[in-house]
């Protein structure tokens, strides 16, 4: 018989401690898939950030650093301008790159840096219980905005994609999700292309991925993967959103 | 060969020689002839510099290049300093070796940038958050910048623990005739810790995320033995007429050539001044200072501070002896000659004193 679907070796055999439903654990083992299949394991290094994401190195069978929050882009580009040989990339998520890490990112992102961040926008803080962050919906309920996330006090909910899209320095930006089968296949061929431009020495990439937080958004894990196509993508499209060609 | 060269520049040139492959900086007065200096000397010899978004960006390019074995620098002053203070305790957490170079001005705050020695105690407690510490060096002129640098290097692999340089205004900027003749790069250590592709080898992790409380316990108590063992050998200071001295000032950096001069004076007039001057803030030569107070009684601290090295000749001294202090904060440079006035009654004075008793 064909064996279809197993898990890739690079993923140890650890229970995640994700909570169910949530789309860290689709997304670690997407990118050790990703790792594997591109045969990478012995170059690839990753960083790991403040946040729920934080323990991945507790799954990735690849050279792991953790971060301070926030700052995954300066340690990455620290590691691949010392060592350009290596895959480096980030893993942060969206309290952790658009708002206390944005200075990291958007500049790393502006010098081209050869790197890639793979960028969790789960609409909130996961990690320290579901407060607001900088990529939560207006209206949207979280422990710091108990009546909705207000525009007047709390501003609006950033685009990264499409704001490092205006840097020259970027060079492949692409939005994607997990909340259902097709959209994980595209998200898997989304990591292996911003994978793959690095190794050709094409610049910074990112990848955002839509990744439902089922306890903080207070919902079953099926309405949570409803929620990214209904009302989440709306505000944050899916799709390529730069490529520059060559 | 001798070269006139500022002190930032000089101290650039050392690092250059001293292997350092990797230099990370943000622009602040009066250490931003250092970071030009590497802009040019690194990039046009195929070297890594960035100038960096941040002083926070440049510590955490250093624990990224310093992770994969590179010898990474980075350098600042003041506001720039406690910027980096986040970086430094994760360097420390994950033991990763660096250097980092602090030309400290006055503050608090914005203060000034002028020089001044008011980041002592920031340097010397570890600065950041948790249980660290740095070790500190603090040269006394352009020529002995050159030398602490390969000296910080090696201190840093050899621990595997950041290394602040602690200059001055003065320090950086002063041109003085300097020689790199005899500057040694520092040999080169066995890293079994770096992160660069699980090549021929397990994965590896570096974290400071410890949720166990018993690790964390064990991973303190592990730093802590290092850091005695630091205190045990790396211990060094010079001390400068210190043999019939029955008075001893304890002055570092810039500030104890300012104390020079006026001891110099002083043993014109006849009076047994010494000085001891640190030049590993941390570790502080403790145990030279509790050996001094077996035959002297008065020591005399001077600053560019409003009192910080005091504390740590307090607690060297363990309540032997007599101290006496005078600072001069704000980035104030004081005399030769205000320092000999001051040193001078401050001896009469205890002179008196011990007459009386
Ligand atoms: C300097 C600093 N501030 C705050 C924290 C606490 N903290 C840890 S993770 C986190 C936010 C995580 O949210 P996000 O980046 O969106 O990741 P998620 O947990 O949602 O995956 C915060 C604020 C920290 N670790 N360090
Ligand atoms: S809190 Fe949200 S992001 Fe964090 S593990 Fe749980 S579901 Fe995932």
């Amino acid at each position: 018989m064909k064996k279809v679907y197993t898990r890739p070796k690079l993923l140890k055999e650890a229970h995640f401690h994700y909570c169910l439903g949530c789309g860290h654990g689709i997304i670690n083992r997407l990118i050790m898939e990703v790792i594997e299949e591109m045969n990478l394991q012995e170059k690839a290094i990753c960083v790991a950030p403040a946040g729920c994401g934080m323990l991945l190195y507790n799954y990735f069978e690849i050279d792991v650093l953790e971060s301070a929050h926030g700052r995954g882009a300066a340690v990455a580009t620290g590691i691949k301008r010392a060592s350009p040989q290596n895959l480096v990339f980030s893993y942060q998520g969206d309290g952790d790159l658009a708002a206390i890490g944005t200075a990291e990112g958007f500049h790393a992102a502006n010098r081209g840096e050869n790197i890639t961040i793979i960028f969790v926008n789960n609409g909130v803080y996961g990690m320290t219980g579901g407060q607001m962050a900088p990529t939560t919906l207006l209206t949207q309920v979280t422990t710091t905005t108990p009546a909705g996330r207000d525009a007047l006090i709390a501003g609006h909910p950033v685009r990264i994609c499409e704001v490092f899209a205006v840097l020259d320095g970027t060079s492949y930006l692409e939005r994607v999700a997990v909340n259902k089968p097709s959209a994980v296949i595209k998200t898997k061929k989304a990591i292996a292309k911003a994978f793959q431009r690095q190794l050709d020495g094409r610049g910074f990439s990112l990848v955002e991925i839509l990744s439902p937080c089922p306890t903080n958004w207070k919902m079953g894990a099926i309405e949570a993967c409803q929620w990214v196509d209904e009302v989440m993508s709306k505000q944050f499209p899916l799709g390529v959103v730069k490529e520059v060609a060559c | 060969m001798k070269r006139l060269m500022s002190g930032n520049a000089a101290l650039g040139e050392a690092a250059f020689l001293s292997g350092c492959t990797c230099y990370f900086g943000y622009p602040i007065t009066p250490q931003n002839e250092l970071t030009e200096y590497m802009a040019k000397r690194m990039v046009e010899a195929g070297r890594v510099f960035i100038q960096s978004e941040s002083e926070i960006a440049a510590i955490n390019m250093v624990l990224g290049a310093s992770v994969t074995g590179a010898r990474a620098m980075t350098s600042s002053s003041g506001p720039g300093m406690s910027l980096k203070q986040e970086g430094i305790s994760y360097l420390a957490a994950d033991e990763l070796p660096a250097v980092i170079v602090d030309m400290v001005r006055g503050g608090p705050g914005m203060g000034n940038i002028s020089p001044a020695q008011s980041d002592y105690l920031q340097a010397t407690r570890g600065g950041g958050h948790g249980d660290y510490k740095t070790i500190v060096l603090a040269p006394g002129s352009v020529q002995e910048l050159t030398e602490v640098v390969p000296l910080a290097f090696d201190l840093a692999d050899k621990y595997r623990n950041p290394v602040i340089i602690l200059g001055d205004g003065m320090l950086g900027q002063m041109m003085e005739p300097v020689s790199f003749d005899d500057l040694k790069p520092p040999a080169e250590y066995e890293k079994d810790y770096t992160l660069t592709g699980a090549k021929g080898r397990p994965a590896r992790k570096m974290h400071s995320l410890l949720f166990d409380t018993k690790l964390l316990e064990e991973h303190n108590w592990k730093l802590s033995r290092k850091f005695q063992r630091i205190e045990q050998n790396e211990v060094k200071y010079e001390t400068y007429l210190t043999d019939d001295a029955d008075m001893i000032v304890v002055a570092y950096g810039i500030g104890a050539r300012i104390v020079k001069g006026a001891i110099k004076r002083l043993r014109q007039e006849n009076l047994k001044v010494g000085m001891i001057r640190p030049i590993t803030l941390w570790p502080f030569p403790a145990k030279v200072l509790q050996e001094m107070a077996k035959t002297v009684n008065d020591f005399f601290v001077f600053e560019m501070s409003a009192g910080q090295m005091v504390e740590d000749v307090k607690l060297s001294l363990e309540g032997k002896g007599h101290i006496h202090f005078y600072g001069r904060p704000g980035g104030v440079i004081p005399t030769p000659v205000e320092l000999f006035r001051i040193i001078s009654r401050h001896y009469y004075q205890a002179h008196a004193l011990k007459r009386k008793k």
